[in-house]
């Protein structure tokens, strides 16, 4: 399984869409062509989406030192050590998980920020319709057939796919790697994005290897429609070329396969830094369910959700120095996401259940990094009910990308999230 | 690349038999692997499989009807919902919409297909014995044509052999009707060896002049066609060549004594027991079955291990097609696993098979118009996939059955592989027509049927045995339950959270989840079918 699999994985993100004759296209409304893509001529900057899929325990990865008596009595089983925090210059009520040096120092730096308690009116404890809820940016009681970054998407690239590539977007609009595409990629008719399922995949195909997986009658036949495919798609090659560009990136990556967001990582940053015009990208982490043990009970600051966070913390860190090395480092901003945070007061089995808000982090070379919002106030004696409530929904932080990082008017910003939603300062 | 040789015997297949050898049976001899079928199968004996492929007691299907008067346009003969093949007229007006309406009762006869293998072998035999209607320009003789390939297809094939060659839709296809005395017309007697019984694998195996000998034989038929509906091939005597006919060395030098009056017909007989005698037709159909059924590429191993025992049968049997076909289904070889999903789905195969394999449910017969209507639009993607049924190429039918090196890959191309995509995608979202007309798959429904499709790796597993006859790489399958089922979550204890958003589907408070369930399967089957493992049977 080597190139083939990219191609199978294109063909499941992209050959639609790729592909248009026969399928009747709904008349896309907005902006005009030209319009739109003279906005982009002028704004480069591109957007990376880390999804933490599970619902990151947002109490036990930024943590609110100006409470922490509370904090311990709500969760004696898996309270982090105080003396372990890792203390933020300037703000020193908030402290990161132990594990999370690397993105201490960003922060510290001015390089990475938080913002606290976000969610949205009536949250959903459901992992399939919260993620729902954050990838199409609806409602809590509604349903959205379109996500987030495929209206943006579509706000900026009118009558996509018909009229792409093109001299000015001869790139994939969106790339998602790790899985297949994102519903927050969906446009009002077809998926604007493309899928890299898997790091090996990638590797294979910008180094054209084949893979004889079956020398059965079988095998030879998958082999020749895999080869098919990659005439048709149209990406696969843009995709190889900007990858070749680049020969070497940063030596701050964790090996290969020891920290799979790193691997993810390393692709997007070769990407921008080969030249695609893409620009948004969504990679994924998985895990983030810790409904038991997610610490040691030796050490509260190891466990399962510590190497996670470090894996986390590791992989934004080499990738912020990559975007550096690449000279691409003022484009480049992310944000990292989880449908939802983990209750207040842990459970018996060490682990935390699904819950409401939850921070979430902001990063990039050129983005203004600070804490935003306060900490979340825990009552003295947290029950099972107690959720951390909202400060900041989080279509508030999809319109100040949208408006402060891409630079959509603030008409377009509506459009695309229905509702106002308060801009944060985070450019 | 290498491939390795599948050298399993002909002898009679005696290991396994479960619902994988069912599905490759299934898979391989129907249009699609329609899962109730299989379990069928898988239930009985393979004895008892094998026999019921081979039931050919189904009465012809009825004909078909005038889906085509609307506001436009009426036919003044027929009433809408009668059939058209009474009709004692065709008009400029009608043979269009008769052809279509034809062409779509076709489609329904595969949707609809029994247990048996007959409505494949038609497939076959037209491709075989191909006629193209566009040329023939005649509903009915390409009707009564149709009814003749399922009558004979499971028959005699010398029999069908003689009908075929004064059938009315051949007789004109090929000048059959042309050729007189005077001016012998060879193009039958030319197609009649090279592509209808001997060919030319290994050859020569008749020479040219045995091309003429042979069309002064076949002189003097007609198409008598004074009733449309009871249009049939007429010898006529006094056009008919009564001088001996002499055939070369190929064919022993044999002479086929001139004959006058009426008898002057027998000397067709003679001619196709001449040319019936030649080995080599054995060896010929039965390739052809191989490639059809089996795989493309028949090797010295196969020609020994298998076309030559199977040629042998077939003339033992006096070119019965029943027991030629029993040996090679039911053989070792078939069901050898390096054969499965060798071949790669022809657009029919893929476009019906889609349909069965899914159960969409086709407008009933009480609304035959939206039947047709939505018969054609499967027949209409099959004919964009480069397989027009009713239509082949040429008189040789789809190069994907005969052109060396290529075969079946020539069904795949730059064009027509995102088409595929392009098909699938669209009967898993919004499929063609609207409201009760409307065919798609009905995805709930579908996977209700599964064993227990509240278990992701339980629901992955059923949907890749249905749906492909090669393996999917562990890999991609739990790519496909986390991504996918679970978005994003990992880890067996992750499962249930599936669970129980496939248990609450019915939940009418919940349509939240159950839109996000479908959503959830929708990307589950588009995904497989967008792997070109779905292209393989």
């Amino acid at each position: 399984m080597k190139r083939k699999d990219f191609i199978k994985n294109v063909a499941a993100g992209v050959m639609l869409p790729a592909f248009l004759n026969g399928i009747s296209l709904k008349a896309l409304a907005g902006t005009s062509l030209a319009h739109s893509l003279r906005h982009l001529m002028d704004n480069d900057k591109v957007l990376v989406l880390i999804q933490l899929a599970g619902g990151n325990d947002g109490l036990n990865t930024v943590i609110p030192l100006d409470q922490y008596a509370a904090y311990l009595s709500a969760r004696t089983n898996i309270a982090l050590p105080e003396d372990k925090l890792l203390h933020l210059n300037g703000f020193d009520k908030t402290a990161l998980h132990p594990s999370m040096t690397e993105m201490q120092q960003l922060f510290n730096d001015g390089k990475l920020g938080i913002i606290q308690s976000v969610s949205y009116p009536k949250p959903n404890f459901s992992h399939f319709r919260a993620t729902d809820i954050w990838m199409t940016a609806s409602n809590s009681d509604a349903v959205l057939n379109t996500g987030w970054a495929g209206r943006t998407l579509d706000n900026l690239y009118p009558k996509f796919p018909a009229d792409y590539p093109n001299a000015l977007m001869p790139d994939p609009l969106a790339i998602q790697v790790g899985s297949v595409v994102s519903s927050a990629f969906q446009g009002p008719s077809f998926t604007m994005g493309l899928a890299i399922s898997n790091t090996n995949k990638f590797y294979n195909l910008i180094e054209g290897k084949t893979d004889v997986q079956s020398d059965t009658r079988w095998g030879e036949q998958i082999n020749y429609i895999e080869e098919m495919s990659l005439k048709t798609d149209q990406y696969a090659d843009v995709i190889k070329k900007a990858a070749l560009k680049v020969t070497a990136q940063t030596d701050k990556y964790p090996a290969a396969g020891k920290n799979a967001l790193a691997d993810q990582l390393k692709i997007v940053a070769r990407l921008i830094g080969g030249g695609l015009k893409t620009k948004i990208y969504m990679v994924n982490m998985g895990g983030f369910d810790t409904h038991s043990k997610q610490t040691e009970d030796a050490d509260k600051a190891t466990g399962n959700h510590a190497s996670l966070l470090k894996k986390l913390s590791e992989a934004i860190n080499a990738f912020m120095a990559d975007l550096e090395y690449l000279q691409v480092k003022d484009r480049v901003m992310g944000i990292t996401f989880s449908e939802f945070g983990r209750r207040i007061k842990s459970n018996a089995s060490g682990g935390t259940d699904h819950g409401a808000a939850a921070p979430l982090f902001y990063f990039g070379h050129a983005i203004k990094g600070k804490v935003i919002g306060d900490n979340p106030i825990l009552p003295a004696n947290a029950t099972v009910q107690d959720n951390v409530a909202m400060q900041n929904d989080f279509r508030s932080v999809y319109s100040s990308v949208l408006k402060s990082w891409f630079g959509l008017s603030q008409n377009d910003v509506n459009n695309i999230l229905p509702g106002q939603y308060g801009l944060l300062p985070i450019v | 690349m290498k491939i390795a040789p599948v050298v399993s015997s002909i002898k009679t297949y005696k290991g396994k038999w479960g619902i994988e050898q069912a599905a490759q049976l299934t898979r391989r001899t129907q249009f699609g692997a329609q899962w109730d079928d299989v379990t069928f199968f898988a239930n009985h004996s393979f004895k008892k499989a094998i026999k019921e492929l081979f039931k050919d007691d189904d009465a012809l299907p009825a004909p078909p009807l005038n889906n085509y008067n609307d506001d436009k346009y009426t036919d003044e003969e027929i009433a809408i919902g009668q059939t058209w093949i009474t009709a004692t007229k065709q008009t400029g007006m009608n043979i269009g919409k008769r052809k279509n309406s034809l062409r779509s009762w076709w489609l329904g006869q595969m949707l609809n297909q029994k247990r048996s293998l007959r409505e494949k072998m038609v497939l076959f035999w037209h491709n075989h014995f191909s006629t193209e209607m566009n040329k023939v320009d005649n509903a009915t003789f390409s009707y009564k044509h149709n009814v003749l390939l399922r009558q004979y297809a499971l028959g005699n094939f010398k029999d069908m052999l003689l009908a075929i060659t004064v059938d009315p839709c051949m007789l004109k296809y090929l000048n059959g009707a042309n050729n007189v005395k005077k001016a012998p017309d060879e193009n039958y007697g030319r197609e009649l060896q090279e592509l209808f019984t001997i060919g030319k694998d290994n050859g020569p195996h008749y020479t040219e002049d045995d091309v003429k000998a042979a069309a002064r034989v076949l002189t003097g038929y007609r198409i008598e066609n004074k009733v449309l509906a009871d249009v049939h091939g007429l010898f006529e005597p006094n056009r008919h060549d009564i001088t001996d006919k002499q055939f070369s060395a190929s064919y022993n030098n044999t002479i086929i004594k001139g004959e006058k009056d009426a008898a002057g017909a027998n000397e067709l007989i003679a001619m196709i027991d001449m040319i019936l005698e030649q080995e080599e037709v054995s060896r010929f159909i039965c390739r052809k079955l191989y490639r059809f059924f089996v795989y493309h590429d028949i090797d010295a191993d196969t020609e020994k291990n298998i076309i030559e025992p199977l040629a042998k049968t077939f003339r033992k049997n006096k070119y019965e097609i029943k027991p030629v076909l029993k040996q090679l289904i039911s053989s070792r070889h078939f069901f050898d696993e390096g054969n499965r999903g060798a071949l790669i789905k022809g657009p029919i195969d893929y476009c019906v098979g889609l349909c069965r394999e899914y159960n969409v449910k086709f407008p009933g017969d009480d609304d035959y118009v939206n039947q047709y209507a939505q018969w054609y639009n499967i027949q209409n993607t099959a004919s964009q996939l480069q397989q027009n049924i009713g239509d082949p190429p040429n008189v040789a039918g789809w190069p994907a059955y005969y052109q060396v090196p290529q075969f079946d890959k020539i069904w795949i191309n730059s064009d027509t592989l995102p088409k595929r995509n392009q098909f699938t995608d669209r009967m898993i979202t919004y499929g063609f027509g609207k409201d009760k007309q409307k065919i798609s798959i009905d995805i709930i429904t579908y996977t209700k049927t599964f064993k227990d499709a509240g278990n992701p790796d339980a629901l992955i597993e059923e949907a890749v045995q249905r749906l492909y006859s090669v393996p999917l790489p562990d890999k991609e399958r739990s790519y496909i339950k986390q991504g996918i089922l679970l978005s994003g979550l990992q880890g067996m204890q992750s499962d249930h959270y599936w669970t129980d958003a496939w248990i609450k589907i019915d939940d009418v408070s919940k349509t939240v989840n159950r839109k996000d369930v479908t959503n959830k399967l929708k990307n589950l089957y588009q995904y497989l079918m967008n792997l070109p493992q779905y292209q393989l049977y």
